[in-house]
């Protein structure tokens, strides 16, 4: 009632959830870190690939004997030089993306094509400074949201995954699959399940595969060979890894599309979220357990003093909600 | 209130307006870091002292680098590099020509007494043989059976002096050539990598003597490094107080072109 005397554009919309606070700046600005580190290091990463486009499995690469699991390369054929893509020993002709592409004009036999790699052109040494540098970045934005999401309780409520959720994942399939997206206080099952890949699956091992790269490393902690078979095979899982980051990049810029990127980008910007009608704007009960302390009990409900976008809107949103 | 909201909208519209030109511009935009000397680069640079510092702080110095079985020669030691330095140095070739009968491995710099060595006196001296994996700074491996003389030795013989802190390796090979100045191939490695068990003036590949395309006659191994850390075709090692009078002052070949000294990862 207040929303309509005040005039306020959301009045005539349809039914809308409370304005939550979702994402604590620290989730904010460590996902903003990782989104340009994660640009550089894929570009980068290409540029060190490409001085050698071929993958292996075992201690060593294969130059008198064939352990190559991927190989990218260009030949010379009866056509002129085709570029060439060699997986598990089918080899497929992949000329103007891998193996052999044009940039500025100029045929280059390189295995990701220039667009694709920082710098456009040639030099290792440049891919590996870029590359180490957001390295550092990638592993300290990861050690800071650790902390911060420990104590905010972020990692419990939100990442970690627990038997419901498990339990629902079936259901947020089905809905996910009929794009009928439920925007509540928390993350959904599949988003946890994505999420928690991210930061406990696919971030450990393309870290450590990056460690098990190093000789120096190696030396000091030998494990880091066995724990995956071998120097060579660690590089090829560093790649696959890469290779399901950019997938999770892929999808995870579709569901925001799809789910509304308006809403989606303010949450992960300001914070506030907007959710389905009928949730409930306080904490969920696990949340609560984890996420005390005088912040969190003050923000999570937004009140006409707390909130820039007018609380008493959603407080009495969230009553009437409650009193159907 | 509406401006507020406005404001949000117009913030959240610009984030996603610059995200996307920044990947529409694609990565051209990008290029200017592979100019040395250009000031985001030598920032982002900075990077490779952190990561020496950590590895130096989470690897203890006498940690050895992981030993293989003789089954796990599968191969020959890849050539990579310098190959044949025949091909532009005469020294060099006069040497080979002569089985090495005339080479000497030099060690002076910081040393109370300068040393020389013959091939026939390096391989008279007590040796150490190891079966380690080369990687290439490119991403390959290699593994392949190493002998030669433990480089802390060589050094204790030569009795280096306080203040020394680097071992500048000067080598026979020459890069470049053609239109660029030649310049001779040299690397150079802090007191740890020198003194290290596992780092030897390598004659021996395999079983049999270093061939030319590995480095003939001496090639030091540091295995904990990349292989641009393993110089070929070493004629002096010199005991320096730091590298900035060498090459272009990087402190190896490589690192005069843009790649990291310390080359441990």
């Amino acid at each position: 009632m207040t929303d309509q005397a005040l005039g306020k554009p959301e009045a005539d919309r349809p039914a809308k959830g409370p304005l939550i606070y979702r994402q604590a700046v620290l989730t904010r600005i460590t996902h903003w870190v990782w989104a340009i580190a994660l640009f550089f290091m894929l570009l980068s990463g290409l540029q060190i690939w490409n001085a050698h486009p071929a993958l292996y499995v075992g201690q060593q690469s294969g130059f008198e004997f064939d352990n190559a699991i991927l190989r990218i390369g260009a030949e010379n054929t009866p056509e002129g030089p085709r570029g060439f893509t060699t997986v598990f020993g089918q080899k497929f002709d992949t000329t103007g993306v891998l193996g052999m592409s044009e940039l500025r004009g100029t045929t280059n036999f390189v295995g990701f094509p220039g667009w694709a790699t920082i710098p456009s052109f040639r030099d290792l040494a440049t891919g590996r400074v870029v590359h180490f540098f957001f390295a550092w970045i990638l592993v300290g934005a990861l050690g800071i949201w650790a902390i911060s999401s420990l104590l905010n309780g972020h990692l419990w409520r939100d990442v970690i995954l627990k038997p419901r959720d498990f339990r629902e994942l079936p259901r947020d399939i089905w809905d996910h699959a009929r794009l009928k997206f439920h925007h509540g206080r928390s993350y959904s099952p599949l988003q946890k399940f994505a999420y928690f890949g991210v930061f406990f699956v696919l971030f450990p091992l393309i870290i450590l595969t990056g460690l098990a790269m190093s000789p120096t490393m190696d030396a000091g902690w030998p494990w880091l060979i066995d724990l995956f078979g071998g120097r060579q095979t660690a590089r090829t899982i560093h790649f696959l890894v890469m290779v399901l980051l950019v997938l999770f990049f892929v999808i995870h810029i579709a569901m925001v599309l799809l789910a509304g990127p308006i809403n989606e980008l303010r949450s992960m910007i300001t914070g506030y979220y907007r959710t389905s009608p009928g949730t409930d704007a306080s904490l969920p009960l696990e949340g609560r357990e984890r996420g005390r302390g005088r912040s969190g009990g003050r923000r999570e409900i937004p009140t006409p003093d707390s909130s820039p976008q007018g609380g008493g809107e959603q407080a009495g949103a969230n009553r009437q909600e409650k009193s159907k | 209130m509406s401006g507020l909201i406005l404001n949000r909208r117009r913030l959240i519209g610009l984030g996603a307006a610059s995200a996307g030109s920044l990947v529409l511009a694609g990565c051209d935009q990008f290029d200017f870091l592979g100019q040395r000397n250009d000031p985001v680069r030598d920032f982002l640079e900075r990077a490779n002292s952190l990561t020496y510092a950590a590895q130096r702080a989470l690897v203890g110095q006498q940690a050895l680098a992981r030993e293989f079985s003789e089954s796990e020669i599968r191969q020959g030691q890849r050539p990579n590099g310098s190959t044949d330095p025949r091909q532009n140095v005469a020294e060099y070739r006069t040497l080979e020509a002569n089985g090495f009968a005339g080479y000497k491995l030099r060690i002076t710099g910081l040393v109370e007494t300068p040393k020389e060595y013959s091939l026939a006196e390096l391989q008279n001296m007590p040796s150490r043989t190891q079966i380690t994996r080369h990687d290439c700074v490119e991403g390959w491996s290699c593994i392949a059976k190493w002998t030669g003389v433990p480089l802390g030795r060589l050094l204790d013989e030569a009795k280096v002096k306080p203040g020394a802190k680097f071992i500048v390796y000067h080598c026979y090979d020459v890069m470049g050539g053609g239109l660029s100045k030649p310049e001779p191939y040299y690397e150079s490695s802090d007191l740890i990598d020198a003194y290290h068990p596992q780092t030897i003036a390598a004659y021996g590949l395999n079983g049999g003597a270093l061939p030319v395309e590995n480095g003939a006659p001496i090639r030091i191994r540091i295995e904990r490094a990349l292989g641009y850390k393993q110089p070929k075709y070493v004629h002096t090692i010199e005991v320096a107080d730091g590298f900035s009078q060498y090459g272009l002052g990087q402190g190896g070949y490589w690192e005069d072109h843009g790649y990291d000294w310390y080359g441990g990862i």
